[in-house]
């Protein structure tokens, strides 16, 4: 085959990719576009394959070895741990780009070994907060930033270096770096800012295939490496609006240590039972639920679920405000909800949720705190002041549904559990919406 | 004769501003199916790996190339397929009237 025939072939490769993304805008298209884009990479692989000189053998082991594995995985794991899978993934894209480049004996590769290798290692500390492997907690110390710093200049240093002497010793001493680099750069953010991590890193498996197809001077890796590029850091810009807070402050801030101690603005907390909200719930037309994080941890999706249907057969119309925010990663609660079967329709925006909630008799907060918290659009003292909410309080009613009135993450008192108008339904999320189900039966 | 590092710039360039344009479009109800299928594509860099196989003879380039092969394997395939399982599950209405009243 001919440079010139492969290059265009390579070209034939990556345009699925651009399809299969714009099949994405939405839910009825998006199935057939991921197949398109699959079909794109086998094309890719195909063409690497035809009359080039390879091994078989080393292919044949590493493709069954990855398959098993990348089988098992998608296979076997829970929507809740979404987060964690994609994070492995992007890490093995990350590894897998760092070492195509690094097998290659030029050694203007190290940009694409550095950010494979910090990819590589950025997601596995991810992947392991996640998952709960360590304590998703930031880890600081003193000095934490002048070390990065520090390590990301010498980074550059090597880099230098190794362009300059051709040689193989600063090759690797950058590779290692950009490895421990990766770590220390996750390790200080806490759990809750993970979805623009994830998101971060994202972008970063791109460009380091987009690196390595510069690196073998191959188009169908600068464009799918460009792709997956952008993609990540629009995610990642729309993850920080969502929280309201620029990603140097993500990156450095160390969001959550302080503040542990929560300024209690007080006042009277109207408690409720599952028999009151059943009747209010019964004779609205309009019901919003929020869900939160908190209802994913109860595994409450399906209870939800029976409970709504419960009310759609009644005439009341049903929908789900989702903050950008309510997952672990971007989308996660859609996901979360379609897999307790509800609707894709049913699941609006932030935008749409608040243009609605003035026309909403009884908003359902389950498991969520500060995106729904008032402070956020009213208090410019608060520390989440500017934070886009669900404007719940604009509601007729509002029952929150919550173990106690412990703060969120953020660690601020939220005014919404003190207002008129919020009735309180202290209990397990997953209780709660079972027993609200069973309620509306007798009502 | 261009340079292939301008030809790779100018492609670069080109496809980022086109994966702003079209992801960009893509509601959030879908975001996270977003970034496991753009993950997978990610792992075009299996195309590298293919290439790497061929590369050296010494035990250290085939160690490379083997981990190279298999990694990129797994973010392909775990990818595309999580992804599919993922947006198999979200579905329009089903007609709620017609289910028997409880």
């Amino acid at each position: 085959m001919s440079p010139n025939v492969r290059a265009l072939l390579y070209l034939v490769a990556a345009v699925p990719f651009i399809i299969g993304l714009r099949r994405l805008s939405s839910p009825r298209t998006a199935r057939s576009g991921n197949t398109i884009a699959a079909g794109g990479m086998l094309l890719a692989v195909v063409v690497t394959l035809v009359e080039r000189d390879v091994s078989w053998s080393v292919i044949a082991a590493g493709i069954a070895v990855g398959s098993a594995i990348g089988v098992v995985a998608a296979v076997r794991v829970k929507m809740t741990a979404m987060p964690q899978l994609v994070a492995l993934f992007n890490g093995f894209g990350g590894i897998a780009s760092a070492l195509v480049a690094g097998t290659e004996t030029m050694l203007t590769i190290i940009l694409s070994v550095a950010i494979g290798a910090v990819t590589f290692t950025g997601s596995l500390v991810a992947y392991a907060k996640l998952q709960g492997i360590v304590r998703g907690a930031p880890i600081t110390y003193p000095g934490q930033r002048l070390v990065n710093l520090l390590l990301t200049g010498g980074l550059i240093g090597i880099g230098a270096w190794a362009q300059a002497t051709h040689e193989i010793v600063p090759f690797w001493g950058g590779a290692g770096l950009a490895l421990f680099l990766g770590i220390l750069l996750v390790i200080p953010i806490g759990g809750a800012d993970m979805p623009v991590v994830i998101a971060l890193l994202n972008s970063m498996s791109g460009l380091a295939a987009a690196c390595t197809g510069f690196v073998i001077n191959n188009s169908a890796l600068i464009i799918g490496g460009a792709l997956v590029g952008a993609s990540g850091v629009f995610l990642t810009t729309l993850m920080c609006r969502a929280m309201n807070r620029p990603l140097s402050n993500v990156l450095f801030g160390a969001f959550g240590t302080e503040g542990a101690a929560a300024v209690t603005t007080g006042g009277i907390v109207r408690r409720t039972t599952a028999d009151d909200v059943a009747i209010a719930l019964a004779y609205a037309s309009q019901v919003v639920v929020v869900p939160g994080y908190g209802l994913a941890v109860a595994q409450a999706q399906h209870a939800l679920r029976d409970l709504a249907a419960g009310l759609e057969r009644r005439g009341v119309k049903v929908a789900y405000g989702i903050h950008p925010v309510a997952g672990r990663m971007p989308g996660h609660m859609n996901v979360l909800l379609a897999e307790a079967d509800v609707p894709y329709e049913q699941l609006l925006d932030l935008d749409a949720t608040n243009s609605l909630l003035p026309r909403t008799d009884v908003v359902l907060v389950v498991g969520a705190n500060d995106v729904v918290n008032p402070s956020a659009r009213d208090d410019p003292s608060s520390p989440i002041y500017g934070m886009p909410i669900a404007e719940v309080d604009r509601a007729a009613t509002v029952v929150v549904i919550k173990r106690s009135l412990s703060p969120g993450f953020a660690g601020i008192d939220n005014p919404l559990f003190y207002r008129d108008g919020t009735l309180m339904l202290f209990a397990d999320a997953k209780a709660a919406l079972t027993e609200l189900d069973a309620a509306l039966a007798s009502v | 004769m261009l340079d292939p590092v301008v030809v790779g710039i100018i492609t670069f360039v080109l496809a980022a501003f086109v994966g702003f344009e079209v992801i960009s479009k893509v509601p959030p109800t879908l975001h996270t199916p977003l970034m496991s299928g753009s993950n997978a594509i990610s792992g075009i860099t299996i195309v590298g790996a293919l290439i790497a196989t061929g590369g050296g003879s010494d035990t250290l380039a085939t160690v490379l190339a083997f981990v190279a092969v298999a990694t990129a394997t797994i973010n392909v395939v775990g990818g595309f397929l999580v992804t599919d399982r993922m947006l198999a599950m979200f579905h329009r209405p089903r007609r709620a009237k017609e289910k028997p009243e409880a």
